[in-house]
C-alpha cells in the first residue's frame, strides 16, 4: 500500500514551523518511513500531483497569493492543519492590522528609520502579489481541521499530531506542548 | 476549626463563616479557576471564570460566601464550556502576541488557556487600537494585553494606598486610566508597589526585568495553573 | 468657579454627579483641569472624576457646542424613520453625528431610549425634550434655536395635563390611554400616610405582604419582604431610593406618575420610610427627565410646608423623612438597584455582586430598600385602600394593575393600566395592534414573543414585564429589530465583567454578518453557545438578559434566520472570506489588479 502524503507550506511566516518539522531529530526517520513528503519547500516539489492526507500550514494569510495557497492545499489535503501562532492567530505579521495598509506600506519603504530608498518609490511590480487588508488566520479563509499554535509548536507536539493522525488515534497532547510562545 | 460543611462536586468541603466558595474550595485543594482574584485583595468579580452553579444558580465563587449545606457544582462539562468561553473572549478582545510577551510562561491568562486546552479561540480577533505607557523610569502598561480585571485598581487602593489606576470609559471602551494627566510617569507609583506586581498578564511590567527565567523553568512550563492547589487536595477515599 | 460648585454641595464625595452636573452645565463639559480641582476640593483622586465623567453618557471631558442635541436611536423610532431626522440635521448642520458646528454652537449626538417612544421621534435639545420631529421641521427648530440661544423656547404647543405647568414647561404628552383604580384614580394628600402612622411600621409591612404587592421595575420581588429585610437588618440608619431611572427601551410609564401622579409616589415613598425606618429618601430621576426636577422639587416643598416631609411627619413624633431628588446622567445600567446606589454615592454606575444584598448594605453600606417608582404608587394605594381591596384585583400571582407602556406599531401607543392577567390578543385588540407578528414584552431584555404564542398572560407567572410593550408589525424585519436591540446592549454595558463587556460585542458581530447574507449554518449554534454563556456567568441583570433580543428570536423567529443563512461550500473555502474586498485598500494604493489565477 503506497504511504499516505503530507504537503507544507510557509504563508506569511517565518519558516520556523518548518524548522520544528524537522526538529523532531531521529524520529524524522521513522517519519519518513510513515509517510511521504509531497508538495513540500522540504523537497521543493512545486505542484499538487496526487492528494495528501495531511496539510501542515505556517504562516497567516497576507497577500493574495498567500490565499491561493492555502485554497489549494484545502482541495488537496484531507486534514489541513494550521501549524503555528501565525497561522492560527495571525502572529506577528498581524501587527500590522492596526494600522492602515498605506501607512504601512510607506512605514516599511519611505518613512521607516532604516529605510533606504533613494528612488522613493513602494515596489509595485505585477509579479509582487498584492497585500491584502489584514493578516488573516488561516480559518478565516478556508475550512481548518486542526490548529496546533506555538511559535513555533513544540516537535514533540507535531511529532504527536501527525503519529496520532495517521494511527486514526484521538489527539491528546500533554501538558506543555500546547503552548503559544 | 471549621464552622459547617457544604459540598463541591459531591465532596464535602469544610468552611469557616465568611469564606467565599473559592477560598474554601482552595483549602481543601480544589482548584477553580480565576483570573481577577488575588490573594490579599478583595474579589473583584470581573473576569467571571471562577463561576459555579451554587443551588443551581451561577454565581461567581469568589464573591460568593460559603454557606451551610450549600450545593455547589463546579468540573461539569457545561462549567468548563463556560469558562473556556470567556478564556477564549479575553483573548480575543486584546493584542495578545504571547511570542514575544516578558509575562509568557508565568502569564495567568495564558496559562488557563493551556489548562483548559484552547488551540485557537473560536470568536474572531477584534485587533483593538490600543497603547503602551512607558513614561515611568521602572514600570510600563502595555494596554494591548489588559484584561480589565482591576487588580492594578484594587491594589493600588487597598494595598498601597494610592489610587494610581481606575477604570475610566464604559462597555467594551472599559480600559485603566492613572491618576495624572500625563501618563505613569507623573504618578507616584513606584515598581516595588503591589498595583506594580500583581498583573495577572504582562500589561503592567517592570522594566529591565525582559525574559528573566529560561523557557522550561517559568511558572506554568511544566505544571498547569493550579497545580499547587491540587497538590493540597487529601487523597480521595477508596471508591471514587 | 469649580471651587464654588463642590462648596454648594459641601464638597462631598458623593454628591459628586452634581457637581459634575453643574461643572458641566457651567462650562459645557468638564476639564482636565476641572478634574484636578474637583478631586482637590472633595478630597478624591483626578482618575477617579474622570472614571464617573467618562461612564455617564451626558458628561463630556472634551469642549461640547453651546447647545447639545441628543436624537433618540431607540428602535421605536427607527420605526418611525428616525434616521430621516438624523440626516436632516446632520444637513442642516453640516457636521456628523458626534460633532460639534465649526462655530462652538451645537453639538450633535445620539442617545439610548429617553422615554418618548409613543411620541417618537424625539430628541433632548439641552434638557429640553422635543417630539414628534419630522425632517421638515428641522431646519425651523435649529433656527430658532441659534436665535433664543435657549431650548425651552422650542416648546410652542404645551403637552396636556401638568406638562402645561409653568414649572414642567413641556411639549410632551402624557398619552394616558387606560385609567385604573390604583395608579391613576384620585388621590387625598396625606391620606395612606395616616392610615400608616395610625398602625405599627410591622403592621405597614403586614399589609403590603398581604396585599401580595410584587415589584414592578422587572424582577417582581415581594415588597413586603424587601422592607421587612430592611427593618430587621443591624444599624439605625436606614435609606429608601426610589428607582426612577426608567431606561429600558420602550418604557415611560414612570414619566407619566412623575408628571401626573407625583404626589401618590411621595406617600408611597413616606409610607415605605416609616415601614422600614428610615429618615432619607432619595428619588434617582434619570437625566432624561431633568425637566421635571424643577415641579418635583417645588411639590417636595410645598410637602413639607404641610408637614408631610421632616421632622415628625403628619404629626407622627419620632417619624422624621425627607425626600432629595439625585439626578441620573445617562446610564441604563443605573437603573439596577446597585449600580443605582453606586450612582447616588456618586461613583460610577457598576453593579456589585450580591451578596450582600443592598438590604443588608446599600447606599453607603446602610440597609437600602431600593423600589420601582410604580411600586412605591401601589403601596401607598394599599394603605390607602386596604390590602384586601388591593389583593382582588389581577391574578393570583400577580396582584393589583399594571401600567403598560406601548409602542410600535399599534395605532394607540401610549399608557395603559390594566389588571394583571390579561393575555397578549386581548392587549393587542385593546392597543390597536391586531396584525402584530410580534410583541416585545419587558423590552429588549425581554422576550420577542411569536404570535403563536399570543395567548400567554402577561403577569409574573407568565410572561413578565416591566411595562415595556413594543409592538412589531408584520412589515418588520425580526432581526433589524434584535440589531437594534443589540446595539443597545453593547452601548450600555458597564463593561465591569468581561462575558457581557466582550460577549455583547461578539453576538452583535455574528449577527450582523448573517443579516448581511453571509453567516453559516453552524453560526446559529455558535450564537446560541455564547448566549448562553453570557447569560450564565454575567455579574449582572443587564448581561444576563442581554443575550435575549437574539436568543428569543433564535427560538421564536428561527426561520427569519434560516433564510439568511449560507451553505457550508463544497470546496472547503470559508464564504465569509472575499478575496477581492481584502485586496480593495491593494488595489487603490498600489494602482494595479492581482494577477488571475
Ligand atoms: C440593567 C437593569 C436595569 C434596570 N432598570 C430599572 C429601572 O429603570 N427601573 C426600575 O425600577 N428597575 C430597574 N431594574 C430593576 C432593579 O434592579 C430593581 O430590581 C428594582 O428597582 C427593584 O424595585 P421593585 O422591586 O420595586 O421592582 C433594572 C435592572 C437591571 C438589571
Ligand atoms: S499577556 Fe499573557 S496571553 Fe497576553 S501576550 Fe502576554 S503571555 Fe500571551
Ligand atoms: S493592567 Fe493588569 S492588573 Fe490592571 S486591569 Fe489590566 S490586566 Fe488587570
Ligand atoms: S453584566 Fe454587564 S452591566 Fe452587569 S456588571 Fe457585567 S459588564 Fe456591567
Ligand atoms: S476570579 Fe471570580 S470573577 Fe474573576
Amino acid at each position: 500500500m503506497a504511504k499516505p502524503k503530507v504537503a507544507t507550506a510557509s504563508l506569511a511566516g517565518c519558516f520556523g514551523c518548518h524548522m520544528s518539522i524537522l526538529d523532531i531529530d531521529e524520529r524524522i526517520l521513522k517519519l519518513a518511513e510513515l509517510v511521504e513528503f509531497h508538495k513540500s519547500p522540504i523537497n521543493d516539489i512545486k505542484k499538487f500531483s496526487e492528494r495528501c492526507l495531511v496539510g501542515l500550514i505556517e504562516g497567516g494569510c497576507a497577500n493574495d497569493e498567500n490565499v491561493h495557497v492555502l485554497q489549494d492545499f484545502r482541495k488537496n489535503c484531507d486534514v489541513l492543519i494550521s501549524l503555528g501562532d501565525c497561522a492560527t492567530m495571525g502572529g506577528l505579521p498581524a501587527m500590522r492590522n492596526h494600522v492602515p495598509l498605506e501607512e504601512c506600506l510607506a512605514e516599511a519603504y519611505l518613512n521607516g528609520p532604516t529605510v533606504h530608498n533613494p528612488t522613493k518609490q513602494i515596489p509595485n511590480d505585477p509579479e509582487i502579489p498584492l497585500l491584502l487588508n489584514k493578516v488573516y488566520p488561516l480559518h478565516e479563509v478556508v475550512k481548518i481541521d486542526l490548529h496546533l499554535p506555538g511559535c513555533p509548536p513544540p516537535a514533540d507536539a507535531i511529532w504527536e499530531v501527525l503519529v496520532a493522525l495517521l494511527n486514526n488515534k484521538p489527539i491528546d497532547l500533554k501538558y506543555g506542548l500546547l503552548r503559544y510562545d | 476549626m471549621s464552622d459547617f460543611t457544604f459540598t463541591i462536586d459531591g465532596v464535602e468541603v469544610p468552611a469557616k463563616r465568611g469564606q467565599t466558595i473559592l477560598e474554601a474550595a482552595d483549602a481543601a485543594g480544589i482548584y477553580i479557576p480565576r483570573l481577577c482574584w488575588a490573594k490579599d485583595l478583595a474579589p473583584g468579580g470581573h473576569c467571571r471564570v471562577c463561576t459555579v452553579l451554587v443551588n443551581g444558580r451561577p454565581q461567581s465563587a469568589c464573591t460568593h460566601p460559603a454557606g451551610p449545606g450549600m450545593v455547589v457544582d463546579h468540573d461539569t462539562a457545561e462549567l468548563r464550556a463556560w469558562r473556556k468561553n470567556i478564556v477564549e473572549m479575553l483573548f480575543v478582545e486584546g493584542n495578545h502576541y504571547c511570542m514575544f510577551c516578558e509575562k509568557s510562561g508565568n502569564c495567568e491568562l495564558q496559562a488557563l488557556g493551556y489548562r483548559m486546552g484552547m488551540t485557537t479561540p473560536k470568536y474572531p480577533y477584534m485587533f483593538p487600537q490600543r497603547t503602551v505607557d512607558a513614561t515611568h523610569p521602572d514600570v510600563m502598561v502595555d494596554h494591548n494585553r489588559c484584561i480589565a480585571c482591576g487588580r492594578c485598581v484594587r491594589a493600588s487602593r487597598d494595598l498601597d494606598g494610592k489610587n494610581v489606576f481606575q477604570f475610566v470609559q464604559r462597555g467594551h471602551h472599559v480600559r485603566v486610566a492613572v491618576n495624572a494627566d500625563g501618563g505613569l510617569g507623573r504618578t507616584n507609583l513606584s515598581a516595588a508597589d503591589q498595583a506594580a506586581q500583581l498583573c495577572p498578564v504582562g500589561a503592567i511590567l517592570i522594566k529591565r526585568v525582559g525574559y528573566a527565567v529560561p523557557v522550561g523553568r517559568r511558572l506554568y512550563d511544566v505544571k498547569p495553573i493550579g497545580s499547587e492547589i491540587e497538590a493540597k487536595r487529601a487523597p480521595a477515599p477508596s471508591g471514587k | 468657579m469649580v471651587k464654588e460648585v463642590a462648596a454648594r454641595y459641601g464638597k462631598d464625595r458623593t454628591r459628586m454627579m452634581d457637581i459634575v452636573r453643574d461643572v458641566q452645565a457651567r462650562f459645557g463639559h468638564i476639564s482636565g483641569a476641572a478634574m484636578d480641582i474637583i478631586a482637590r476640593e472633595v478630597n478624591s483622586h483626578r482618575v477617579e472624576v474622570e472614571g464617573v465623567v467618562t461612564f455617564y453618557a451626558f458628561y463630556s471631558e472634551k469642549p461640547n457646542g453651546r447647545h447639545v442635541i441628543r436624537i433618540t436611536d431607540c428602535v421605536t423610532a427607527r420605526m418611525r424613520h428616525a434616521e430621516e431626522v438624523v440626516e436632516a440635521f446632520e444637513k442642516e448642520l453640516g457636521i456628523k453625528v458626534g460633532g460639534t458646528t465649526p462655530d462652538g454652537q451645537i453639538t450633535l449626538e445620539m442617545t439610548s431610549c429617553i422615554g418618548l417612544c409613543d411620541q417618537g421621534p424625539a430628541a433632548l435639545i439641552d434638557d429640553v425634550p422635543v417630539t414628534y420631529i419630522t425632517p421638515d421641521k428641522v431646519k425651523g427648530l435649529l433656527r430658532h434655536l441659534r436665535e433664543s440661544g435657549d431650548a425651552t423656547t422650542l416648546v410652542k404647543t404645551l403637552g396636556e395635563g401638568n406638562n402645561a405647568l409653568d414649572l414642567v414647561h413641556s411639549m410632551v404628552i402624557n398619552n394616558i390611554r387606560k385609567r385604573g383604580d390604583v395608579i391613576f384614580a384620585s388621590l387625598e394628600a396625606g391620606a395612606s400616610i395616616k392610615n400608616a402612622i395610625a398602625i405599627s411600621p410591622n403592621e405597614v409591612i403586614r399589609s403590603v405582604k398581604t396585599a401580595r404587592l410584587r415589584g414592578r421595575g422587572g424582577a417582581g420581588f415581594p415588597a413586603g419582604m424587601k422592607w421587612e429585610f430592611a427593618r430587621n437588618a443591624a444599624g439605625k440608619r436606614k435609606i429608601l431610593v426610589c428607582n426612577a431611572d426608567e431606561g429600558e427601551p420602550g418604557t415611560f410609564k414612570d414619566r407619566v406618575i412623575l408628571t401626573e401622579v407625583p404626589g401618590l409616589l411621595f406617600e408611597g415613598m413616606t409610607v415605605a420610610g416609616y415601614a422600614i425606618g428610615a429618615a432619607e429618601g432619595l428619588l434617582y430621576l434619570r437625566g432624561e427627565y431633568a425637566y421635571l426636577k424643577p415641579y418635583l422639587d417645588h411639590l417636595l416643598e410645598q410637602r413639607r410646608a404641610k408637614k408631610l416631609l421632616g421632622k415628625s411627619v403628619a404629626g407622627k413624633s419620632g417619624f422624621d423623612f425627607d425626600i432629595r431628588v439625585q439626578l441620573g446622567a445617562g446610564a441604563y445600567v443605573c437603573g439596577e438597584e446597585s449600580a443605582l446606589i453606586r450612582s447616588c454615592e456618586g461613583l460610577r454606575g457598576s453593579p456589585r455582586d450580591r451578596p450582600p444584598f443592598p438590604v443588608e448594605k446599600g447606599y453607603l453600606d446602610l440597609p437600602t430598600v431600593v423600589n420601582n417608582v410604580e411600586t412605591l404608587c401601589c403601596a401607598a394605594r394599599v394603605l390607602e385602600k386596604g390590602a384586601g381591596w388591593f389583593a382582588q384585583i389581577g391574578s393570583e400571582q400577580s396582584s393589583g394593575t399594571k401600567l403598560f407602556s406601548v409602542s410600535g406599531d399599534c395605532r394607540r401607543p401610549g399608557v395603559y393600566e390594566l389588571p394583571f392577567g390579561m393575555t397578549l390578543t386581548e392587549f393587542l385588540r385593546e392597543v390597536g395592534g391586531d396584525d402584530a407578528q410580534a410583541v416585545q414584552v419587558g423590552g429588549p431584555s425581554g422576550t420577542c414573543v411569536d404570535r403563536g404564542q399570543f395567548g400567554r398572560k402577561l403577569g409574573f407567572e407568565d410572561l413578565p414585564t416591566g411595562g415595556s410593550m413594543i409592538v412589531i408589525g408584520p412589515q418588520r424585519d425580526i432581526l433589524a429589530v434584535a440589531s437594534a436591540f443589540m446595539e443597545f446592549f453593547v452601548e450600555e454595558s458597564c463593561g465591569w465583567c468581561a462575558p457581557c463587556r466582550i460577549g455583547n460585542v461578539l453576538i452583535q458581530e455574528r449577527l450582523e454578518r448573517i443579516r448581511a447574507g453571509k453567516g453559516l449554518p453552524e453560526d446559529l449554534m455558535y450564537l446560541e453557545d455564547l448566549c448562553t454563556t453570557v447569560k450564565k456567568t454575567s455579574r449582572c441583570g443587564l448581561g444576563q438578559t442581554s443575550p435575549n433580543p437574539v436568543a428569543t428570536t433564535l427560538q421564536n423567529f428561527r426561520k427569519a434566520y434560516e433564510a439568511k443563512l449560507l451553505s457550508a461550500r463544497e470546496d472547503g473555502r470559508q464564504p465569509t472570506f472575499d478575496l477581492r474586498a481584502a485586496l480593495s485598500e491593494a488595489v487603490r494604493v498600489q494602482g494595479r489588479e492581482p494577477v488571475a489565477h
